[in-house]
């Protein structure tokens, strides 16, 4: 296949998610990602980032989802033999990943100006939970401690819930894309200059900024705090009907609609006082609890059916089963198979769509240490 | 400081968040980005959230498009299109998130562009793909977030299914486009040859949600969400946040007899490490009734010695007040024509140890039409 980014060799000493969620993106796109994992128990997603669904080998699905399409080649950094190992492969690298703790990393002898002595155009990628200043740089940059701090546990949910974190590793997965941005970044810019650069990003910056729009309205509203809706919330700073409602038989989304359309498509009188837009934000606990109750009566079907040819915006509300047995999923193409030490596993392909070309490798996670002879042998080690 | 993509030039034909907050990625990286608008303006201009309005465009409008140019133009006025396509000659990114089809009624497919400019990056978002069984449906993003199983992930499972409270499917999408916008032009530096991108909000989360999808492609069940303060379905407990004397603490992933030498727990005592799925609602509600005896600072004392993963949960005045935020500098002030000013945050991603910032507020609607239609003639 012909890739965006041929001939592109990234070292990548990150463990988790974060970091290695930017190496799966770059490997996505062309690049040969090597896993630089602790001998003997690797990268700690094997064992401490797990789900309770574990394959033939005892690893969790979570890592074979993030680590398909690399190469692991296991070293013990404190080793002077290994570390002038993994040092000659820096010298041919063009991108060095890692998501260590501030300092880690010059201890080994491996941070920026170390690399770069001997590497000078090296694009030198790093994910860190909180910056490297600040009373939080030494914490642990875990996605749920982030979250906790970054004030987006009070955007989800209603009003009376506790705070309710995001249950996706949302910290993580924006991280790592911020984190390829910016390698990508780099990698332009040294085709003009020749030179290097230092990329680096922090969990809470990411999440600071996937909030940008809902931070800057607090920061220039005399920094009136978020607000949930105390019935079918959905999003903090939306009015009436914005909200996920119980049907009949399931459930349905409505995402903005003028009220006064809906009263008529719902014959729901009640709607029809509230004729002010302004009142669709102040009232829509009142509104929402209207729609609530007219919207029980009928199946999401028979409610899609109404809504949906007068141009409402509306969607059921799917689990998994129920997305993968739609014509949608089918036309996709979202599943691929990988295989992994002669196991085959079914993950999600890279998103995005290439000159028409949806991107798949069958290339599975790699076991610790797989690669150790062949990348001895190819880069005389 | 020089900028990495400084000689680059993007248009943006976007409304909204996905395709705009790309556009403002590529700007702060050093990128002229150029709104292709209506006459009347985009949309997005008189989308407010709490009626904040920076004069009669809203804040919203104004946080999603500072630092970019303004090109007002009718497409179905020949000279406007001449101008247009003049600008698709010298640009190297175009970028669009209308439904599908409507560009392609425009002339401005990607076969047309990339007739015009070869070496094109030419870029589209959808909902739900171009031209897949949903392509007509508005790509909204809660109406996407509703179709993919996100809003199983989020909240107990015994509440409803619950929404993720910001557009993380525009979002993402338009982080994605910007990394792959960005991949494209490091091959046309190489090769000469555009590129097609496409992308939707679907396909976006569904790859936010991959560790979910290959768990239940192997397992076959949906992942359930924790009957207890869930905070990830895949992850055992005690990963949650709870309720303190005076606050919210979260816990991350801590083994259970560790996290005992500080809650020093009777009940938990019986409880072993293999139980953290099987019992994990159990353990939950018995680590709840301990934390909620003290404060939040006393559990981030005792654990801290441990150096145990919890944090306390902060809103957003108490993230402001912490020295944590304040070592970010994370704000940036833009001030506008007029004099007026609003904080925004900058780019989140440093260079060389540099903070990106840029003053430059958004552009009224056609604000640079003059100088644009000047610098083509």
């Amino acid at each position: 296949m012909d890739t965006l980014l041929d001939d592109i060799l990234v070292i990548d000493f990150s463990q988790f998610l974060s970091g290695p969620s930017a190496g799966l993106r770059l490997a996505d796109m062309g690049a040969r990602v090597i896993k630089i994992e602790r001998t003997g128990s690797g990268d700690i997603c094997r064992s401490l980032y797990v789900s309770d669904v574990k394959l033939e080998g005892g690893e969790s699905t979570i890592f074979h989802a993030i680590n398909r399409n690399k190469e692991s080649f296991s070293a013990d950094l404190k080793n002077p033999e290994s570390l002038k190992a993994v040092k000659k492969l820096l010298t041919r690298a063009d991108v060095v990943i890692h998501n260590f703790r501030p300092g880690v990393m010059h201890r080994l002898g491996l941070d920026y100006e170390q690399v770069k002595a001997i590497n000078p155009s090296v694009i030198y990628g790093e994910i860190s939970g909180y910056g490297q200043e600040g009373e939080w740089k030494n914490l642990p940059g875990q996605d749920l401690l982030v979250q906790a701090v970054s004030g987006i546990t009070y955007l989800s949910g209603n009003d009376a819930d506790q705070p309710v974190p995001m249950g996706v590793a949302v910290a993580d997965i924006i991280a790592g894309t911020h984190l390829v941005q910016g390698i990508l970044a780099g990698l332009f810019q040294r085709m003009q200059t020749g030179e290097g650069i230092l990329v680096q990003v922090s969990m809470l910056e990411s999440l600071l900024d996937f909030q940008f729009e809902v931070l800057t309205c607090f920061l220039n509203d005399g920094h009136a705090l978020p607000s949930r809706s105390q019935v079918n919330g959905a999003h903090a700073y939306i009015a009436a009907p914005y909200g996920i409602y119980k049907t009949a038989d399931g459930y349905l989304a409505i995402a903005m609609a003028p009220i006064a359309r809906l009263a008529e498509l719902l014959a729901l009188d009640t709607l029809h006082a509230y004729t002010d837009p302004g009142d669709w934000f102040n009232k829509r606990d009142e509104i929402k609890s209207h729609i609530a109750g007219a919207l029980i009566a009928k199946t999401t079907a028979e409610w899609l059916a109404v809504l949906e040819p007068e141009d409402i915006w509306c969607a059921n509300v799917y689990q998994y089963d129920d997305l993968l047995a739609s014509e949608c999923f089918k036309w996709l193409q979202m599943e691929q198979w990988v295989v992994s030490n002669g196991l085959r596993v079914k993950t999600t392909r890279c998103p995005v769509r290439v000159n028409g070309t949806v991107l798949k490798y069958e290339k599975g996670a790699p076991v610790l240490g797989e690669h150790n002879e062949s990348i001895k042998k190819e880069f005389d080690l | 400081m020089q900028l990495p993509l400084q000689n680059i030039t993007v248009l943006e034909m976007c409304q909204y968040l996905s395709g705009p907050c790309a556009g403002l990625r590529l700007a702060d990286f050093g990128a002229r980005v150029i709104k292709i608008e209506p006459v009347k303006g985009e949309a997005g201009r008189k989308l407010a959230i709490k009626n904040l309005w920076v004069d009669d465009n809203s804040l919203l409008f104004n946080t999603i498009n500072r630092n970019k140019e303004s090109f007002a133009i009718d497409l179905n006025n020949e000279d406007d299109m001449q101008c247009l396509k003049k600008l698709i000659a010298g640009a190297d990114v175009f970028m669009h998130n209308f439904r599908p089809g409507a560009m392609e009624r425009k002339a401005l497919g990607y076969e047309e562009v990339s007739r015009i400019k070869p070496s094109i990056v030419y870029t589209q978002i959808s909902g739900y793909g171009e031209t897949g069984p949903l392509h007509k449906k508005p790509g909204q993003d809660l109406l996407v977030q509703s179709l993919s199983g996100v809003t199983y992930t989020t909240g107990s499972a015994n509440d409803a299914p619950t929404a993720l409270g910001l557009g993380i499917g525009d979002y993402l999408c338009g982080s994605q486009a910007v990394q792959f916008i960005m991949a494209a032009l490091i091959k046309v530096k190489k090769t000469g040859k555009g590129c097609l991108l496409q992308l939707s909000l679907l396909e976006s989360l569904i790859d936010f949600q991959f560790e979910f999808y290959t768990t239940y492609f192997q397992s076959g069940r949906m992942p359930q969400r924790a009957g207890f303060n869930n905070a990830h379905a895949l992850l055992g407990a005690p990963y949650g946040i709870y309720k303190t004397a005076d606050g919210y603490l979260a816990i991350a992933m801590v083994p259970i007899r560790k996290l005992n030498v500080v809650l020093q727990c009777k009940v938990l005592k019986a409880y072993e490490q293999q139980d953290d799925f099987r019992k994990r609602d159990e353990i939950k509600k018995i680590i709840a009734n301990r934390v909620g005896e003290k404060s939040s600072a006393y559990w981030i004392e005792k654990c801290k010695a441990l150096d145990l993963w919890v944090m306390p949960v902060l809103n957003w005045q108490q993230m402001k007040a912490s020295e944590g935020y304040q070592a970010l500098d994370m704000e940036q002030t833009i001030e506008r024509p007029d004099g007026t000013k609003f904080i925004t945050t900058r780019c989140p991603v440093r260079l060389n140890g540099t903070i990106l910032r840029s003053g430059k507020p958004a552009p009224q609607v056609g604000g640079n039409n003059n100088q644009i239609k000047a610098a083509l003639t």
